[in-house]
């Protein structure tokens, strides 16, 4: 009879969320199109983008030279090179952003090559501009080719062979596990998303189901039902664990599919660049996922409790909005301190909830399992779940709290 | 039958202090027959009748309802009440027919017993016409009876009203106070709050008049009639909760 009620109250809070335009579009239709249209939308402009800027014509300004109209000539011919006439103000140009670079060529230039003295040729840019940057890397990357050339000239002028100069190669080459360098690359933006999504999925249901049932005056008629507070309390908690889990679970199929379809999608474009479109694929094994699931059960249990408790507290739903805000910031501080780099799972980090939770899901994305942390934070999360559900019971019988006024 | 033995309900205020909203309350309903509690607002009839519904614990006192102790077996007694107020809403996306069904589940129906009752309900009340119809779409009136039925549906021997026809048009007061009557024909026990005299004057058996969460004089019209010498209820109304000083009197 007990359990029967609670599932009662569960079905009926199901039936009532699956109506509620509101929640479709902020669990279902948010996360399932959010993802493809910011990935796809971000990949593909800054895709073009970059592209645009590294394939179009370089304008840039050349200041000095009349001594070395040789050397002008070889930067006329450069590819994609469209030389400006020096102008005064071309420091105001590339700060105004109406000039990319300029290259100023040092006195008697020509002169130096021809007698073997050393010289600097500088590059003028904007370093807060991407496009200015990009230009500059490309016009020192040609000037270096034609340096290149002026000495592979003048070796082979003394008969002398090429490796004189570059006595060995170095290359550097990625030995670890695709899903290694994935994880580290998004594992910790998975986490972060995963845990961010588990609490926003369940906010709304949390207010509607206490808050705005007061607001409504439904909770009085649920209140003289012969069901007891327990069983309210835990028809309406399974109801908000599910908005969260189904939030999270369709948002993280929804990133993990776009990821998937733009590593490809870059892959099939930039086959050179495989390294940048093996980074944007994610490699999660099915025991990575079910590790993942586990460990966000817990922290999904404690998410939805101390939002019920802390949303029946309030009078209305916009009280309860602004008593949830905190908690967002709560959760988001901890989610986006496990991002940043130089922090790994210690003991004492391993029991700061959603912290913990966030660092381990990206261990475990990048395919290492420490089993003691796993054992230690499921252990600590489950404790914060149980004391959030206990709060949340007992908010439930206090009759100044279902009551106030 | 609903027994209250000097009930006491005590509110903490941060600005007020100690509100004493029910008094030493004390008084008997009798299965055929209408109580009726009259007060002004804040007079303590809201938190009364909460009491007896269990909604609200008592700070002392006791009342039994059905042969159920308020304290002891506080499911027992909701499994034995209706309790219909303009403060018990509908869920706004069910249905009439969920709405009803889902309160006589709550209520440890068995599905052949609820389809039954349910079936009878919408009948009896004429809501057959709406009873797909989500609870949000329909009209002041309908959500009235789908409350009635709400209450109704697991049969219970006490029917307890708080203010049940405040803000309602002529037409859905007249239908809910038809109800009541019919409620006592049924011999249920029923306890009707409300500010309204001539509702009272209608409807009850019984009154209780309370004021300050105290209840100051009870008996059937009748007798309070006779008591106070003065035909008009609004009088006597008046005279209990605000008598003369002796300056008033001679005057």
């Amino acid at each position: 009879m007990s359990a029967h009620n609670a599932v009662c109250i569960y079905r009926k809070e199901l039936t009532e969320w699956l109506r509620d335009r509101r929640t479709l579009i902020s669990t279902v239709v948010v996360p399932l199109l959010l993802f493809p249209l910011l990935t796809a939308g971000f990949a593909g402009v800054a895709g073009s983008l970059l592209e645009k800027a590294k394939t179009g014509a370089i304008r840039v300004m050349v200041l000095g030279g009349a001594d070395s109209p040789a050397v002008l000539d070889e930067l006329r011919q450069l590819k994609d090179f469209e030389i400006l006439p020096a102008a005064d103000n071309w420091k105001e140009q590339i700060s105004s952003k109406k000039l990319r670079a300029a290259v100023a060529l040092p006195e008697k230039f020509q002169a130096s090559l021809d007698s073997g003295e050393s010289a600097e040729v500088k590059i003028y840019f904007h370093q807060g501009d991407l496009k200015s940057s990009l230009d500059a890397n490309r016009i020192e990357k040609s000037l270096k080719d034609y340096r290149d050339r002026i000495v592979r000239d003048r070796l082979a002028a003394r008969h002398l062979p090429d490796s004189l100069l570059r006595p060995f190669a170095v290359k550097q080459e990625n030995v670890a596990p695709a899903e290694k360098v994935s994880g580290a690359a998004l594992g910790g933006l998975i986490g972060y998303m995963v845990i961010l999504l588990c609490m926003t999925g369940g906010m709304y249901p949390a207010i509607d189901l206490t808050a705005g049932e007061k607001e409504r005056g439904t909770m009085e008629t649920l209140l003289t039902s012969p069901v007891s507070r327990l069983h309210i309390v835990l028809g309406k908690f399974a109801l908000v664990l599910t908005a969260s889990l189904a939030t999270a679970a369709l948002s993280v199929a929804s990133m993990g599919v776009s990821f998937l379809l733009v590593g490809k999608n870059a892959a099939a474009l930039h086959t050179a660049q495989s390294a940048d479109a093996q980074a944007l694929q994610l490699h999660v094994s099915l025991a990575s996922a079910a590790a993942i699931l586990l460990l966000v059960l817990p922290t999904a249990v404690f998410f939805s409790a101390a939002m019920l408790a802390i949303a029946l507290f309030a009078r209305t739903t916009k009280e309860a909005q602004s008593y949830l805000m905190p908690m967002t910031f709560l959760v988001i501080i901890p989610a986006v301190a496990a991002l940043l780099p130089g922090i790994e799972l210690t003991p004492r980090l391993a029991v700061i909830p959603v912290l913990s939770t966030s660092l381990l899901i990206k261990e475990i994305i990048s395919g290492t399992y420490h089993w003691n942390y796993i054992a230690l934070i499921f252990a600590s999360t489950c404790l914060y779940a149980s004391a959030a559900m206990f709060l949340a019971v007992k908010m439930f019988q206090r009759e100044s709290v279902l009551f106030r006024s | 039958m609903i027994e209250a033995r000097d009930l006491c309900k005590h509110f903490h205020d941060k600005k007020r202090g100690l509100i004493r909203a029910v008094d030493h309350v004390s008084f008997t309903c009798r299965p055929g027959r209408i109580y009726g509690l009259l007060g002004a607002n804040g007079a303590g009839k809201t938190t009364t009748l909460r009491m007896l519904a269990t909604i609200l614990e008592p700070t002392s006192g006791d009342a039994v309802v059905a042969g159920h102790d308020v304290i002891e077996h506080p499911e027992k007694v909701r499994a034995a009440v209706g309790f219909l107020s303009t403060a018990t809403a509908l869920y706004p996306r069910l249905t009439a027919q969920e709405m009803v069904e889902y309160f006589g589940r709550l209520a440890g129906l068995d599905e052949p017993t609820l389809k039954h009752r349910v079936d009878d309900l919408f009948a009896r009340l004429e809501m057959d016409s709406y009873r797909d119809r989500r609870c949000d779409k329909l009209s002041t009136g309908m959500k009235q009876k789908v409350s009635i039925a709400r209450t109704l549906v697991h049969d219970p021997p006490v029917m307890i009203f708080d203010e049940p026809t405040l803000g309602l048009d002529v037409m859905a007061a007249r239908s809910i106070v038809s109800f009541i009557r019919e409620c006592r024909d049924r011999g249920k026990t029923v306890i009707f709050s409300t500010h309204v005299m001539s509702e009272v004057e209608k409807l009850c058996d019984s009154i209780g008049i309370i004021h300050d969460g105290k209840l100051l004089a009870e008996g059937s019209l009748a007798d309070l009639r006779a008591r106070y010498a003065e035909n008009d209820l609004e009088e006597i109304f008046v005279r209990i909760v605000a008598p003369l000083t002796p300056a008033e009197a001679s005057s």
